[in-house]
């Protein structure tokens, strides 16, 4: 079988695996988020807790909830970085210095794993699952958590309430993150993920050198940093690493994990909103961006358009491993900059200018194809939002949504949100290109360089966490720069989705008629994929000129 | 819950609360449990896929190791290696600290980064591409891009099998073995895509150069 | 039978012709719109206003043809916008001048103490200005009247022209539902006594005055939001140019201010910014010249979401009157003994259906209509509430029509019988919707009944097409009549409505609007009685009539100067067109931006990145020309698309989603591509400018 197939076999079978799961496990989210019976264990988690999970709150009550959760969140990861040294399992870390602890706490809890630290050389085994991988686990479910209220938003009328943060928060953990984890770190374990609590080991190697091979509670962590798209590696090369991703088998499922519940969530907001025609709709929009961002990264790589290293070696194996090859790892790429996962098996700053180029696009989008757990979908509701607006104007008719009009209020919500990140972007890589000293973190010259620290900004604004790693970004000014940048990144849009979701669910709903703009049609589908490309594409045309298309074009 | 707590206070009690009974369940229950089933169930995988010498572990077969020259001052990190010509060689690669224990330090993973149009990669590749030829003997055009670029990892433990085939005559040759012996290791250690379109085909150089050492 | 052709109605919404002349009129008023007070209202243009100062500034500092060139032309595209606003403001203006003449120097005779009866009250002269609600003035022929108001006491033919423009005379009379007159019109023959119901300067002319000189405009709803959108994206790009610098500085292309004001001005929604308050104000303009009055903005764009209309079936669906259609005899009479009689018993009758019967006569059985002096001891016996009949008595012949019931009892009280066969033939025609009247006589043969004339309303011509496309624009249409439901169904039926409401009462029609609004639709409907008073305030958007009552008018919120009720939908069409344009507009100057990006960044960029040429696809000539070319053509598709503005878009009633489809092509796609062959002609031509090469 040659390349090329086998290329698109892998393809087709990922999407095959996740239109599979999408209904049963959209259905499974939407019943966890409508039901109001409540399982045993979750009584004991609400008991232990100390919440109750009956009382349904308004949009502020549940922002609140989830800022305090964060904010709590924040300090105990903080906490544990700095006094890993006395915990068990330290493996003799020292206490990591507060500036990374910080980035690394915000970098965690906003669901982005940002990494300015090398795992297997910063973090014992205990920070990592049980602090780094908690977040995994609660930052992704808060992320779904904020969507379902913004649905509740659609489907409730004439109230103030968007639901129960605590009961969403623990029933996403317990009945949809868990056991999906659970089952999927076994399978990876079998395929040849590590899972174990040793230290270091050291080997005398075959030719009679030395070794150090590491372990530590790996699949465990693998299964959720991908299912949650968190990314975060336990060791340093992420996903390119063997003990994370031995086989491309392996590699596949973790492709579909972090890609699956993101794909399944519009079939739950299709549920919920009764009309399952939406939810495919969305979809729709999230694979005609997902499919043409896989083909155009996979083209350049496979061509080593406009790489000089790519010509020389014959072929864009640089940071890429041989058991995954070009395809594989364009794949992954392309998903994991599109879903807020970070994860890679592959190290992007080698990519092609068009490769590389397209990965920061991706994220500049917004993460919505499709986008983070939860945050993906919210994102691209708030951008149809957007694209409902204009279009609803162009038939003649105050803008309606859902059957929720558009009013200035909610326009409030929805602008500030698309305004919120593609500013906190802007802003962090204009400042950080703006002091020299900053600048000179970057490992690459010219456009390149640049291409590292917008790369490095997008990625942490849009709460992606990948990176174009050659910047050296464990520094003070970094560490807090990006620490701030994804907290404001994660945070700032939540409180317009909520807002957005109390606001909307205090409405009452306009009737569907045939002057109603439909938006489950293609012409829909196709229009609110054109204004997400255009309102990106125009806002970091500039940027985006001046690093992948200033290296890729040539006279 | 005290109700005598300002409510801004008692809901961040809450939210700790919550927040350390599951740290309980996802941070410590779930990732034993799944320690436990590997220790029972998937012992080999759960712990390294080690391989081994006479009941002592010399490698993972998912990690790549130097087969290098000993260094002339074992003390100078700074001293670059010099691959063993009796050994398949692995790819380049960046995992290196640079304190001395060399590329394929599973303590430093990680990659090269550089750019695609950086210069110094494109001169890194040349000179790679000058030096492998002459090593294995072969003509600089036919050597494979993975013999010249880094892995992501730096602990790619995979070459493809262009780059296995290529090195066989300089491996017979140097350990005084049938070239068509050597040959034929290289072919029994080819593993095709997983499920046959996953991936790429490749060569473990840990386990052929473990099986090659048993050869002799 | 004779139906008069329904005058068809101005079919499609279309503008007033833009006069180039009004664009130079307009420009001293343009120009003084300058003040940063007034700027600030609209922040896209506010921004290119503060950026043209910018780059005054830089070419202060550092002369030269581009700076000049650049900041010319960005003063020049705020001017142009403040220009949209000037002639859409403009066209009102002439309107409210002649508007302001009927109001000035009126004095009033006030009856400081009229009460009703009073023969001939003290009189006193005050200016009208002065008149407060409740006062009573008295106006005879010639006079102007003073002030809104009702009549309490006579009638009067009254001239509207000049807030109608229709020269006809109305009569004006105490009680009712033509009691309401208008300040500023005229009296022309008898006198009457008006009741003041409008504060001074609060006076319907007043209001008129300031809706048409935009005076009293507010952003509407709509428009605010629209504003968030537009606001929201001018501050992305400013962020995106002003964070642009340090890349371009470590790329070592520096830029100046003036070009990044130039990207920023290029980039940032400013087609829309400029045209958004013409096109609102165009909106209220396009319903003047329709004779509509709007008392706000917020009305006209509800106008375009209204789900539900609420047509009186008289006047909107049917022509207003029935209309004589056959005639039945009964009991072996003749066809033309009834015509006969019928004619006869209606040639002094007046109203539509009774010259009905007449032309009906004279068509089908040739009985030329008598004059009435051709017949001798002729006395007509009117219509009256009590005997609801009419009738004629001739020659000893005493002829009556009327309804079934009270000419029956006529005939039954002379001693004559009403066979079986009248009650059928009445039944059958009540249900198919028609009127049944009972042409009865007594002479020496006795009382007997000759038989019926089937009264009929008759639908208007083409009413039909025009609810299928509002039921295809997705807006249900509501009959409202006083009918019988018999009748109301046969009517709703020929007409096509989608359902109807019989023997409506006002409160009938007060609980169907609620009833819709709960189901979260939206309801139009026109009134022109004090009953339907309340149900015009409850409704969305309500029409009164200006023939109608004060109450009425005051609790609408549009006022039909021409009282025809069948414009409610050309009200909605206009609400429609009103959104449509500026989506259209905003589509569209969100999609300039493409074209303007591959002008410029090149031309920023290409010195130290030789290969951002490539995105030159245009091929402009140089940098400067290029940057040039972009800023020219955004200062002129501003005045080319003014006309567009004040018209609105092409609006044809079909479905959301052949419109949308339609709309996005042509604006969208248009958007994409028409700003590169502008920027490109636009090269052609400066790069002979010479310093711009």
């Amino acid at each position: 079988m040659n390349d090329t197939l086998a290329g698109w076999l892998q393809a087709l079978a990922l999407m095959a695996a996740l239109t599979l799961s999408h209904r049963p496990l959209g259905d499974h989210i939407a019943r966890c988020l409508t039901t109001s019976r409540h399982l045993r264990p979750e009584r004991v988690v609400y008991r232990a807790g100390g919440v109750n999970p009956d009382a349904d709150q308004t949009w502020a009550a549940y922002l609140r909830g989830v800022l305090a959760f964060s904010l709590v969140s924040m300090l105990f990861l903080y906490g544990f970085q700095r006094l890993q040294d006395h915990l068990l399992l330290s493996l003799d870390m020292k206490p990591v210095p507060a500036d990374l602890a910080f980035d690394t706490a915000a970098s965690f809890v906003t669901n982005t794993n940002w990494q300015s630290y090398s795992g297997e050389s910063t973090m014992g085994h205990l920070v990592q699952m049980a602090g780094l991988a908690v977040q995994n686990f609660v930052s992704a479910a808060v992320g779904i958590a904020v969507v379902a209220a913004l649905i509740r938003g659609f489907t409730r009328e004439r109230t103030s309430q968007v639901g129960n943060f605590w009961a969403d928060l623990t029933r996403i953990v317990l009945r949809v993150l868990l056991p999906i984890a659970f089952v999927f770190a076994i399978a990876l374990l079998a395929a040849g993920v590590v899972q174990n609590l040793h230290g270091v080991q050291a080997v005398t190697t075959i030719a009679g050198d030395h070794q150090s091979i590491t372990g530590g509670p790996v699949a465990s962590q693998e299964a959720i940093k991908e299912l949650g798209t968190n990314g975060g590696g336990f060791y340093n090369a992420n996903s390119a690493h063997p003990f994370e991703n031995p086989t491309a088998f392996t590699d596949l499922l973790e492709i579909y994990l972090l890609l699956v519940i993101s794909c399944s969530l519009p079939r739950t907001f299709g549920t919920m909103v009764g009309d399952r025609r939406q939810g495919y709709a969305v979809l729709a929009v999230m694979g005609v961006i997902w499919v043409a961002s896989v083909a155009a990264v996979t083209a350049n790589e496979l061509h080593s358009v406009s790489s000089s290293a790519g010509h020389a070696a014959g072929g864009m194996m640089e940071g890429k491993e041989q058991r995954f090859g070009v395809w594989a790892s364009a794949l992954f790429a392309a998903s994991t900059t599109l879903t807020s996962c970070g994860a890679v098996n592959s190290f992007h700053d080698s990519y092609t200018p068009g490769g590389g180029g397209l990965l920061i696009f991706n994220m500049m989008l917004g993460e919505i194809a499709p986008g983070g757990t939860g945050s993906g979908l919210y994102g691209i509701l708030v951008l149809a939002i957007f694209a409902v607006f204009m279009a609803g104007l162009m038939v003649g008719r105050t803008p309606e949504f859902l059957g929720k009009k558009i009013r200035s209020r909610e326009m409030k919500f929805a602008s500030l949100y698309i305004l919120a990140t593609p500013v906190i972007v802007l802003i962090g890589a204009g400042v950080a290109m703006a002091l020299p000293g900053e600048r000179a973190a970057m490992a690459n010259p010219g456009p390149h360089g640049f291409s590292e620290v917008l790369y490095a900004f997008t990625s942490a604004a849009n709460n992606n966490g990948s990176a174009f790693a050659g910047l050296r970004a464990d520094t003070v000014w970094y560490n807090t720069a990006l620490g701030l940048t994804m907290l404001f990144g994660r945070f700032l849009p939540m409180v317009f989705v909520l807002a957005l979701a109390g606001t909307l669910a205090g409405q009452r709903p306009v009737p569907v008629t045939a002057g109603t703009l439909p938006t489950h049609r293609p012409l829909f589908v196709g229009l609110l994929t054109g204004v997400i490309l255009v309102v990106v594409g125009l806002t970091f045309f500039p940027a985006l000129a001046l690093g992948p298309l200033a290296e890729g074009l040539h006279r | 819950m005290s109700p005598h707590l300002p409510s801004t206070l008692r809901q961040h009690l809450s939210a700790l609360r919550m927040l350390l009974t599951l740290t309980v369940v996802t941070g410590i229950a779930y990732p034993l449990a799944v320690t436990g089933v590997g220790q029972l169930a998937f012992e080999h995988q759960a712990d390294g896929s080690l391989v081994e010498d006479h009941g002592t572990p010399v490698a993972s077969s998912l990690l790549g190791q130097n087969f290098a020259l000993p260094k002339k001052n074992p003390d100078d990190a700074s001293e670059a290696l010099r691959p063993a010509p009796e050994w398949f060689q692995p790819r380049p690669s960046a995992a290196d600290a640079g304190k001395g224990a060399g590329p394929y330090d599973p303590t430093s993973s990680g990659a090269s980064n550089l750019g695609p149009n950086n210069p110094r990669l494109v001169t890194t590749i040349a000179e790679r591409r000058a030096a492998v030829a002459a090593f294995d003997g072969v003509g600089p055009a036919s050597v494979p891009a993975d013999a010249l670029t880094a892995s992501g990892s730096g602990l790619d433990p995979d070459i493809s099998p262009a780059y296995a085939y290529q090195q066989v005559n300089r491996v017979a040759k140097t350990r005084g073995l049938p070239a068509g012996r050597v040959r034929k290791l290289v072919t029994d250690h080819l593993r095709g895509r997983d499920l046959g379109f996953l991936g790429q085909e490749r060569v473990n150089v840990i386990e052929l150069n473990h099986d090659l050492g048993r050869l002799g | 039978m004779t139906t008069s052709p329904a005058p068809r109605q101005p079919r499609r919404v279309s503008g007033g012709l833009l006069d180039p002349r009004q664009l130079v009129a307009s420009f001293p008023d343009a120009v003084r719109k300058l003040d940063p007070r007034l700027m600030v209202r609209n922040p896209v243009m506010f921004v290119v206003g503060v950026g043209a100062a910018l780059t005054t500034l830089s070419a202060l500092k550092n002369p030269g043809v581009f700076p000049w060139v650049i900041t010319a032309w960005l003063w020049l595209t705020v001017v142009f916008a403040n220009l949209a606003e000037a002639v859409a403001e403009g066209r009102g203006k002439a309107q409210a001048e002649t508007l302001r003449r009927a109001r000035t120097g009126t004095t009033a005779r006030r009856l400081p103490s009229w009460r009703p009866g009073t023969a001939a009250p003290p009189e006193e002269e005050v200016p009208a200005a002065s008149l407060r609600p409740g006062d009573h003035v008295v106006v005879e022929a010639g006079q102007i009247i003073p002030g809104d108001g009702d009549v309490v006491e006579g009638v009067a033919s009254v001239d509207e022209s000049t807030i109608t423009g229709e020269s006809a005379p109305v009569i004006r009379e105490s009680g009712g539902d033509r009691s309401a007159v208008t300040g500023g019109t005229k009296v022309l023959s008898d006198r009457i006594v008006v009741k003041i119901t409008s504060k001074p300067g609060e006076t319907f002319i007043d209001r008129m005055i300031a809706l048409v000189e935009g005076a009293a405009r507010q952003k509407t709803p709509n428009e605010i939001a629209l504003n968030i959108l537009l606001a929201s994206l001018t501050v992305v790009f400013l962020v995106a140019v002003a964070t642009l610098q340090p890349f371009a500085v470590y790329a070592g292309a520096e830029q100046s201010i003036v070009v990044l004001v130039a990207l920023v001005v290029a980039l940032i929604p400013t087609t829309i910014g400029a045209l958004l308050s013409a096109i609102g104000i165009a909106g209220m303009d396009r319903l003047v010249q329709r004779n509509v009055l709007a008392m706000s903005g917020r009305a006209v764009e509800a106008a375009g979401d209204v789900n539900t209309l609420l047509l009186d079936k008289t006047g909107t669906i049917t022509l207003g009157n029935r209309q004589a259609a056959r005639f039945l005899p009964v009991g072996g009479v003749g066809a033309d003994e009834l015509a006969d009689a019928a004619q006869l018993s209606s040639l002094a009758d007046e109203t539509p259906e009774g010259r009905s019967i007449v032309v009906l006569a004279k068509q089908r059985h040739a009985l030329r209509a008598r004059t009435e002096g051709e017949l001798a001891h002729t006395t007509f016996v009117p219509f009256t509430a009590r005997t609801r009949m009419s009738g004629v008595d001739v020659d000893g012949r005493r002829i009556r029509k009327g309804a079934a019931a009270a000419v029956g009892a006529w005939v039954t009280e002379a001693g004559g019988t009403v066979g079986e066969d009248v009650r059928e033939a009445a039944e059958r025609i009540s249900q198919s919707g028609g009127t049944p009247l009972v042409v009865a006589v007594r002479d020496a043969d006795g009382a007997r009944v000759l038989g019926l004339v089937h009264l009929k309303d008759v639908v208007k011509e083409g009413i039909r097409e025009r609810f299928e496309e509002l039921r295809a624009m997705g807006i249900r249409t509501v009959m409202i009549t006083g009918d019988n439901p018999l009748t109301a169904r046969a009517i709703a039926e020929e007409a096509g409505v989608d359902d109807f409401l019989a023997e409506a009462t006002p409160e009938d029609k007060m609980a169907l609007i609620k009833r819709e609004q709960a189901g979260g639709k939206l309801v139009a409907m026109t009134g022109d009685g004090t009953n339907d008073a309340p149900a015009l305030a409850q409704a969305d958007v309500g029409v009164a009539m200006n023939t109608g009552t004060s109450a009425a008018k005051e609790a609408g919120n549009m006022v039909d100067l021409d009282s025809n009720p069948t414009k409610l939908i050309e009200i909605v069409e206009i609400g429609k067109q009103l959104l449509i344009t500026r989506g259209a507009l905003t589509t569209f100057s969100i999609a300039n931006d493409v074209a303007k990006y591959f002008a410029i960044i090149p031309a920023m960029f290409a010195a130290v990145h030789p290969g951002l040429d490539k995105l030159n696809i245009m091929r402009l000539h140089s940098p400067t020309s290029a940057i040039t070319s972009a800023i020219v053509f955004n200062a002129l598709i501003i005045v080319v698309l003014i006309p567009l503005a004040l018209r609105g878009v092409r609006y044809r009633p079909t479905s959301a989603a052949a419109l949308l489809g339609r709309n996005i092509w042509i604006y969208g796609l248009g958007g994409v591509v028409l700003p590169f062959l502008g920027i490109k002609l636009i090269d052609l031509a400066v790069q002979y400018v010479p310093g711009l090469h």
